[in-house]
């Protein structure tokens, strides 16, 4: 029974986890430390960590949160935004990252994913892809935390990363991000189908059936959102609680029984 | 005194071990001194890549000597993914690669299963699995059946001897060895770095085991 992987994103700015929509926005939400326990507590399977403003801002910043966050929680956490090279990926691994997700330096220069791949392993290597729809069936894919076009079509860009040697891919739909209108199923259905590498979902979820079907309909091998979770629409427990119920497996938590 | 050390030669991100090690109260260090090695108390051979990058790591730094004496010695090793690979005979990945051959059998890649009725298991096999535990004692003593640890690999072993197998698990209708034991020899194909509290439990154990 394959086990759907709960994963909430922590968008980062500076000291703080902040919110946007259609991945702008400025508004603070709360404490890396203190999010990244409460979902660890609370049975999150894996965290997401994305520095939103990376090329505007000091690095050092990202790097000491992932360290001292990363010290007692003990789930595999992904730390992405602003990198650009294969240092970049060994300085962020060596602070307490087990994986890392890029986007923009991957499509200015593909052979990253391929050099990261062979230096620091597939698994390492998780290629985030964000989405825009230009028509149907049809998406733009983009960079720049969501500001700038590629000219880059996600399904072709979708099948060329998993060639290069990315380990999984992280799908983002710019236009449903923090709108809580529900996940682009089409988008996540077509590139889930159609790699064979893990596919996460990101972006628009407002409630737990947006959870159910783009597990069922989308076909997503792992579930990330944010919103929903840091303003407290609804707890993990009651996300893995309901997607049993609807017979979608997932890992058991509780800080008695396990994990 | 007690020294736990882990082999550095090149691959994976060894810290996610240390911190685990270090929120249990143990020292560590990493190290690919082969004197530390074979003077260890306790040794953990990490690994995050390819079998034969691995491999290469070990000889490059002159540590296959060392730790086939450690290995002598009686005292406990635990592999961990590619590291408990590695403590095969041999590996498919990337063509047929010799290992340390420390328990006999192979290495091979899990079966790409995308049929919508197979529930499209990918490759490579990531997220958390539960263990069907054969061996009840030494790394699993306090380890409940069924528990779940996290997986992330493409590959996996299959001991000659059914006897060296402690766990498994299912991945699609695919049943593999997820953890293995023979004599002093450990490996576990999960992380317990990452496996939450339970996977603490693990190196807690392990770190109790007498030589």
């Amino acid at each position: 029974m394959k086990k759907i992987r709960i994963i909430p994103r922590l968008d980062i700015k500076g000291p703080n986890v902040i919110k946007g929509i259609h991945l702008e926005g400025l508004r603070i939400v709360g404490n890396p430390s203190i999010l990244a326990k409460r979902y660890y507590e609370q049975g999150a399977d894996e965290l997401l960590y994305i520095d939103v403003v990376a090329s505007l801002y000091n690095r050092d910043s990202i790097l000491e949160i992932v360290n001292k966050t990363s010290k007692d929680i003990f789930i595999p956490l992904t730390v992405g935004g602003g990198i650009r090279t294969l240092d970049d990926i060994r300085t962020l691994l060596r602070a307490g990252a087990d994986k890392i997700a890029i986007n923009t330096a991957a499509t200015k220069n593909p052979e990253i994913i391929k050099k990261g791949a062979e230096m620091f392993g597939s698994q390492c290597i998780v290629v985030s892809i964000e989405a825009k729809s230009i028509s149907p069936g049809k998406w733009e894919a983009y960079i720049e935390n969501g500001r700038e076009k590629t000219g880059l079509d996600v399904v072709e860009w979708a099948k060329e990363v998993t060639e290069l040697g990315a380990g999984e891919i992280l799908l983002t739909s710019i236009d449903r991000e923090g709108t809580g209108t529900g996940y682009d199923i089409n988008l996540t259905e077509k590139i889930a189908s159609l790699v064979n590498i893990p596919v996460i979902a990101c972006g628009g979820a407002g409630n737990i059936k947006h959870i159910i079907e783009c597990v069922k309909q989308g076909k997503a091998d792992a579930i990330s959102m944010a919103s929903i979770l840091h303003y407290n629409k609804i707890t993990i427990p009651e996300i893995k609680s309901e997607l049993k119920k609807n017979g979608i497996h997932v890992r058991e938590y509780g800080k008695n029984n396990n994990n | 005194m007690e020294k736990i050390i882990i082999i550095d030669y090149g691959l994976g991100n060894l810290r996610s071990i240390v911190k685990a090690l270090n929120y249990l109260s143990k020292e560590v260090k990493i190290t690919n001194n082969p004197d530390e090695i074979k003077n260890a108390s306790k040794l953990i051979l990490p690994g995050v890549g390819a079998f034969k990058d691995g491999m290469s790591g070990l000889k490059s730094r002159g540590l296959i000597k060392p730790i086939k004496d450690y290995i002598k010695s009686g005292k406990p090793i635990l592999g961990i993914c590619l590291g408990m690979q590695l403590l095969m005979t041999e590996s498919e990945e990337f063509g047929l690669h010799k290992g340390l051959n420390f328990i006999p059998g192979k290495v091979v890649k899990l079966k790409d299963i995308k049929k919508v009725d197979e529930e499209g298991y990918k490759v490579p096999h990531i997220g958390w699995s539960q263990l069907d535990i054969i061996k009840k004692d030494s790394i699993f003593s306090n380890i409940p059946n069924k528990s779940e640890f996290y997986f992330v690999h493409s590959f996996y072993v299959k001991p000659n001897n059914k006897e060296y197998t402690t766990s498994v698990t299912m991945y699609g209708k695919q049943e593999i060895c997820a953890s293995i034991q023979k004599d002093n020899v450990f490996g576990c194909q999960f992380h317990p770095e990452m496996s939450g509290s339970l996977g603490l439990e693990i190196y807690k154990n392990f770190c109790k085991l007498n030589s």
